[in-house]
């Protein structure tokens, strides 16, 4: 239960929510688009998160959407975390959503969801990151494609009146080689110390990650210093070390000296699974 | 709206109530509907003390607001009657104070329903949903795999 008030719309079209969504802002409510609403119920019930008015968008068609197409795999914003396993569409995405939160909560926790969530790790847009995939926004002025490279800079920056509605990725990326890697601090649920996902396209390994520092990123710099052949293993990751960005997290679940740590030994199992030539 | 009067459908049978927008489902299961075989543990969707059964599926009742319930079917414990899993726990010692056990069984019911042939894989994902601070996890799981193995 919450201690504060909202107003509750659940709207059954894009259209309709899209309109009231405008309508909410024009009237300067606070409005949160909602589809698994459980960082608004969490956050909500220790007041680090409040709104006047919530927007239901999971029974919208288009956020549910699941399928292939003739060139990308579309993925609708509102699926649960749970249904994407099960359909094991995109394995890279199962993988990374079976280590988030545990089961059950995965069933209420959504794609949309965890991509926009406030609590920094939102670990769901890594495999998205690593395959160049589009964002599908709908707006007051229609909708918008857009990279997620344009869209994404540590967070989904959507604007005022923008509704996070699906994901595109390109078929050909989907049976990529990959390796996904959580390490915690202990037990098997929970939030990470750090999760790397690497991906080999061709010869050349791209790599995304989480909990290392307050927001996920895929750095190119970091991709050219791990596909240097010029460079021994041990060099390329000493030199990836000293280009991430920063700042390096420094909390309970770890050090920034033991993420740098665990972070160098995680390269090198990637390094070396996925037989990057070195 | 802020307030809504909605139809609930709880363990087979219908409810009109009148709840907040902000109310959860596991308020209104406890307080407005008298069902409190939901326990409220971390209320934070961690401890799954509250764990129902929505459409078949698992859900934390302190994670769900009542308003997203209207139109599908929840079960809560007192919905149970003499399940294979509700004697497995009896016959395993499956539990200890009992406080999480309504919890358990909910999501042990639906792993049972949609995995009739679950692995110790399975059963180890699922169960990570749920905590007991007795540490009854060895007898839980017994009491899983005696009702798949009978199956």
């Amino acid at each position: 239960m919450l201690s504060f008030d909202f107003d509750y719309y659940k709207p059954v079209t894009l259209k309709e929510a899209v309109q009231l969504l405008e309508t909410l802002e024009q009237q300067e409510k606070k409005t949160m688009v909602f589809s698994g609403g459980t960082e608004l119920i969490t956050l909500g019930r220790i007041d680090l998160s409040i709104t006047e008015a919530v927007i239901d968008i999971k029974d919208i068609q288009e956020c549910r959407v699941m399928g292939l197409n003739e060139k990308n795999l579309v993925l609708g914003s509102a699926l649960s975390l749970t249904k994407i396993e099960k359909a094991n569409l995109f394995p890279l995405l199962t993988k990374v959503s079976s280590e988030i939160a545990d089961h059950t909560a995965r069933g209420k926790i959504t794609l949309g969801g965890n991509i926009c969530a406030k609590i920094f790790y939102r670990e769901a847009v890594l495999p998205f990151l690593l395959t160049d995939s589009q964002v599908i926004i709908a707006g007051a002025k229609g909708i918008k494609v857009l990279s997620i490279h344009d869209i994404f800079h540590e967070e989904l920056q959507l604007e005022k009146g923008d509704i996070l509605l699906q994901l595109e990725t390109e078929k050909s990326f989907l049976g990529s080689p990959f390796l996904c890697i959580k390490r915690r601090q202990q037990w098997n649920s929970g939030y990470p110390l750090i999760t790397i996902c690497a991906l080999k396209v061709g010869n050349e390994i791209r790599v995304a990650i989480s909990g290392f520092c307050p927001f996920p990123f895929r750095s190119k710099v970091v991709e050219e210093i791990l596909n240097n052949d010029r460079l021994s293993l041990e060099e390329r990751i000493n030199t990836v070390i000293e280009v991430l960005p920063g700042p390096i997290l420094n909390d309970v679940e770890g050090s920034s000296k033991y993420r740098v740590f665990v972070l160098k030994n995680l390269l090198r199992e990637i390094m070396m699974s996925l037989k990057v030539e070195v | 709206m802020k307030t809504h009067t909605i139809v609930l459908n709880v363990n087979r049978e219908i409810h009109m109530v009148t709840v907040r927008s902000a109310d959860t489902l596991l308020y209104v299961l406890r307080s407005k509907l008298g069902l409190t075989g939901a326990k409220p543990g971390c209320l934070n969707g961690d401890c799954g003390a509250c764990t129902v059964n929505v459409d078949g599926w698992p859900m934390k009742s302190c994670l769900m607001l009542a308003v997203e319930a209207v139109g599908k079917k929840i079960t809560t414990i007192e919905g149970l009657k003499d399940t294979p899993i509700q004697q497995a726990f009896v016959e395993n010692f499956a539990f200890q104070c009992g406080y999480c056990t309504p919890g358990f069984i909910m999501n042990c019911h639906s792993l049972i329903e949609q995995h009739p042939d679950a692995d110790d894989e399975k059963i180890r994902e699922w169960l990570e949903s749920n905590i007991c601070r007795c540490t009854g996890y060895e007898e839980i799981k017994n009491a899983i795999k005696s009702v798949l193995n009978k199956d």
